[in-house]
């Protein structure tokens, strides 16, 4: 009988996941039901933060460690939601054709500024298609290369790209990814044209870096910083106007000579636009609650990042933001000939 | 006697009762989601992440690993059964074991899965913990040229797939690389054969092609006459495997283990060729080459064992450099990085518990899969006798679900139609789908890899050649094609084989 009560556990996982796939399917669809057009009693039902990357990168990380805490402030569940494909596009369409009703938001990062120009049918536009609610955290990048590159500082790179032009590569995660934006920008800000070598995902680019099969990269402290410390790869700087806490050797861009080259993967919530103004404050002034929460601050911490100042977690500082980068990453995409589909 | 030290310290902290027991889950849930046709040990993983926030780390680590080597586990029990397999390691099991399942002889496969499977987990295990770093030293070695050397390799190698000619693997294997290169190009973002369907940008899937070509197609042939038709087998023979049995599964086993503990170490995707490594080899190796696609039990036994020993070394570049050799793989970094550890080489060193505890823990996920499964072969075995009219409509039921909730595409559901006649017409034309899909796994790798290492050379053919490494695979590579196509081109293949008899 034992044969017969394992049969039994194992129909019900079957049964389990069925219905697991079977819900999650439905909220795909979906996910947002009856809202009324006021936000009186909002909010009433759970909410969706949709994700439009993988779970366990470091934008779903954010999100989740945000979404206890805002969930406590509104008194509403949230659900997280992964809606992967076309670095973020899919997940960013779903939102702007959801009810603008305050139970969808979206949860992207630079990619938001930059997909206008990657991408010729986007089917949204930024500035039209969302509301702002706020700005969560900026990662900061780090430019590193293989631990036996000759360059021993961020200027002696630039000389050695530019003497070396032909021999020199430049690994990232693939077309639109914070990597090959960073990559642009160095281009742009050191006025050289390195030989790009894309990758499919961080994952593999780093894992040539350390071999020592590409020269150097730029990519999230989230995924360098171990790598850094462990002595793997070599550190020239971080993009940040400051330095980061868990890298203090580490010079920034401007200190070492090169402040053009400026960027953060910064992340933002989003609602479609037509949602009523109360409810977008309402997830504002949750998300402030959550930044302010002791746990997000060394959480991120630990990421090699930090919430933003409270200040910038508001939808009009976000849309400053999202307005400037737009037009940034409109000319360096434009400069590099990159297209995306 | 560090060793015995950190082991001590692994088992310590693996034996701690919640620890066994999320392993338990773990693996349950993953030889569930490998059994289940679609949903795979990817999407497990995805779904559960969020709920391990709370656990404590190496609780959570033990967890979805548990998933993943589970799933690939469950994977080969629908091969087997019912011709489903739900990754590309498991079709090469279904040749054989489902060949053997036709016999009567499901039980004695699943045994030998079984057993095969723990043996190469076991001994990964010692691997895991003697030799990590080093390994993953090695493995650094391979840059895209040794990648694609490696690729080509392997899909020449896959004609040993076939039972027919070598020439109709061969056209097979590029139908499968042709179809792999539908989407995005990876280089330039330009679509390619997508036709306009946004669908499409994102490639065919995976799981679409091996539901269908497989399953499906399976599922037609059987519908085509009265006699097969009642149900899959009708009588059933011996559950275990005879001494005779055992005495052909041990040298497989063996060397399965070790080619799959060797190729799962390397991160750019040395884990997918395994099982089908293993496979060319023992049917090279083999005095019985006649009975490989008609039920040699070798060919389970084998590729199990390498596809198990893989899934396990491939958490060596993870666990000792931080680096993830795929998908799964990224997740777990993911896991680290929510627990608050840096993935990267310093793991080791700053946290022994996490990293000893997840390797003793393996070892004890691959006994509670041996108790797990070996009771249930015989449940298993009888749902053969299920009658057709009820069995085949869940098959096709739980491919669509599962092949559904992976991205919520009703394209992926249509493909399995499409594949499905597919795979129906090519085993009329006496085409067989395994190697089709290897060429549909392994082109984009093959491509990937080939276009990556001209890219870094500035179009310079020649470091094929001038990297070492890279230049013996190649070799290899022109020796395997032409014993492989020689005797066809010769016309001669099948009286070359019973000669050799």
């Amino acid at each position: 009988m034992r044969t017969a009560s394992r049969y039994g556990t194992t129909v019900r996982m079957f049964t389990a996941i069925g219905v697991v796939s079977l819900v999650a399917a439905c909220a795909g669809n979906g996910g947002t039901g009856a809202g009324g057009p006021s936000g009186g009693g909002f909010p009433d039902q759970s909410i969706t933060i949709v994700v439009p990357f993988s779970a366990g990168g470091p934008t779903d990380t954010v999100t989740r460690m945000i979404a206890e805490p805002m969930a406590a402030k509104l008194g509403a569940k949230i659900v997280v939601q992964n809606v992967e494909g076309a670095g973020g596009t899919v997940g960013a369409g779903e939102v702007a054709r959801a009810e603008p009703d305050g139970y969808t938001v979206l949860m992207h990062h630079i990619g938001m500024s930059t997909a206008p120009a990657l991408y010729q049918n986007l089917g949204f536009k930024p500035l039209e298609d969302f509301q702002t609610v706020g700005l969560v955290t900026e990662v900061p990048m780090t430019v590193v290369a293989r631990k036996d590159f000759a360059p021993a500082t961020l200027q002696d790179l630039v000389t050695h790209v530019k003497a070396n032009a032909d021999k020199v590569t430049l690994a990232n995660a693939g077309i639109g990814a914070a990597s090959h934006l960073c990559g642009l920008l160095f281009q742009t800000a050191a006025g050289v044209k390195v030989q790009e070598v894309p990758y499919e995902g961080t994952g593999p680019a780093l894992t040539d870096l350390v071999g020592g099969q590409v020269d150097f990269m730029c990519d999230q402290t989230t995924n360098t910083s171990g790598q850094i410390s462990a002595g793997e790869v070599k550190a020239y700087a971080v993009t940040t106007p400051e330095r980061v806490k868990s890298l203090p050797d580490v010079p920034t861009t401007a200190e070492a000579g090169l402040p053009k080259l400026e960027v953060s993967v910064w992340h933002g919530l989003y609602v479609p636009t037509g949602t009523p103004q109360d409810i977008v404050q309402k997830l504002s002034e949750a998300l402030k609650v959550a930044l302010a929460d002791q746990k997000v601050v060394d959480q991120m911490a630990k990421l090699g990042t930090a919430p933003v100042p409270a200040g910038d977690a508001t939808p009009q500082a976000h849309r400053t933001k999202l307005e400037e980068q737009l037009g940034v990453w409109a000319k360096v995409i434009a400069d590099a000939g990159v297209k995306a589909s | 006697m560090e060793l015995l030290d950190n082991l001590a310290l692994g088992f310590s902290t693996a034996l701690l009762i919640q620890n066994v027991l999320y392993c338990f889950v773990g693996v349950l849930l993953g030889t569930a989601v490998g059994v289940l046709p679609g949903i795979g040990p990817t999407a497990t993983v995805a779904m559960l992440l969020p709920i391990t926030f709370n656990f404590e780390p190496v609780t959570a680590l033990i967890m979805l690993a548990g998933i993943y080597y589970g799933a690939q586990y469950g994977g080969s029990t629908t091969a087997i059964l019912i011709n489903l397999p739900g990754e590309s390691s498991a079709a090469v099991t279904a040749l054989d074991g489902h060949e053997m399942a036709r016999q009567g002889r499901a039980g004695a496969a699943l045994a030998t899965a079984a057993i095969g499977s723990f043996i190469a987990g076991t001994v990964s295990t010692v691997v895991l913990a003697v030799a990590a770093p080093p390994l993953a030293r090695v493995a650094l070695q391979f840059g895209a040229a040794e990648y694609f050397s490696l690729v080509l390799l392997g899909l020449i190698v896959s004609i040993a797939l076939a039972r027919g000619t070598a020439l109709k693997a061969l056209a097979m294997i590029f139908l499968g690389v042709l179809l792999g290169t539908v989407g995005q190009d990876i280089y330039t973002g330009t679509p390619r054969f997508t036709f306009d369907q946004r669908e499409l940008y994102g490639g065919i899937d995976f799981v679409s092609v091996a539901v269908g070509m497989f399953g499906v197609a399976e599922i037609l042939r059987n519908l085509e006459n009265e006699q097969t038709r009642t149900a899959i087998v009708t009588k059933v023979k011996n559950l275990w495997p005879t001494r005779e049995d055992r005495r052909r599964i041990a040298g497989p086993i063996l060397r399965g283990t070790g080619l799959g503990a060797a190729l799962g170490v390397l991160p750019g995707g040395g884990h997918v060729l395994a099982s089908f490594t293993s496979y060319a080899v023992e049917k090279r190796i083999s005095k019985r080459q006649q009975e490989f696609g008609h039920g040699a039990i070798e060919g389970v036994a084998g590729p199990e064992s390498a596809n198990n020993a893989a899934a396990q070394t491939s958490f060596i570049p993870l666990l000792t450099l931080g680096l993830p050799a795929h998908p799964v793989m990224a997740l777990m970094i993911g896991a680290f990085i929510v627990h608050g550890i840096t993935p990267g080489p310093n793991v080791i060193t700053e946290e022994p518990a996490l990293f000893w505890g997840l390797i003793a823990s393996m070892w004890i996920g691959n006994v509670l899969l041996v108790l797990l499964n070996l009771p249930l072969i015989g449940l298993w075995v009888r749902m053969l006798r299920i009658p057709y009219q009820v069995l085949f409509p869940m098959i096709v039921l739980f491919a669509s679900i599962g092949t559904y909730s992976l991205g919520f595409n009703a394209y992926d559901v249509y493909a399995i139609a499409f594949f499905g006649i597919l795979g129906y017409v090519l085993i009329k034309c006496g085409c067989e789908p395994a190697p089709l899909l290897l060429g549909f796994v392994l082109g984009p790798l093959l491509e990937e890899n080939l276009r990556r290492a001209l890219i870094i050379s500035r179009g310079d053919a020649s470091v094929f050649l001038t990297r070492p490494i890279s230049a013996v695979l190649l070799v290899l590579a022109l020796a395997a094609l032409v014993v492989a196509v020689l005797p066809t081109i010769r016309k001669r293949r099948e009286v070359v084989f019973t000669e050799e008899d």
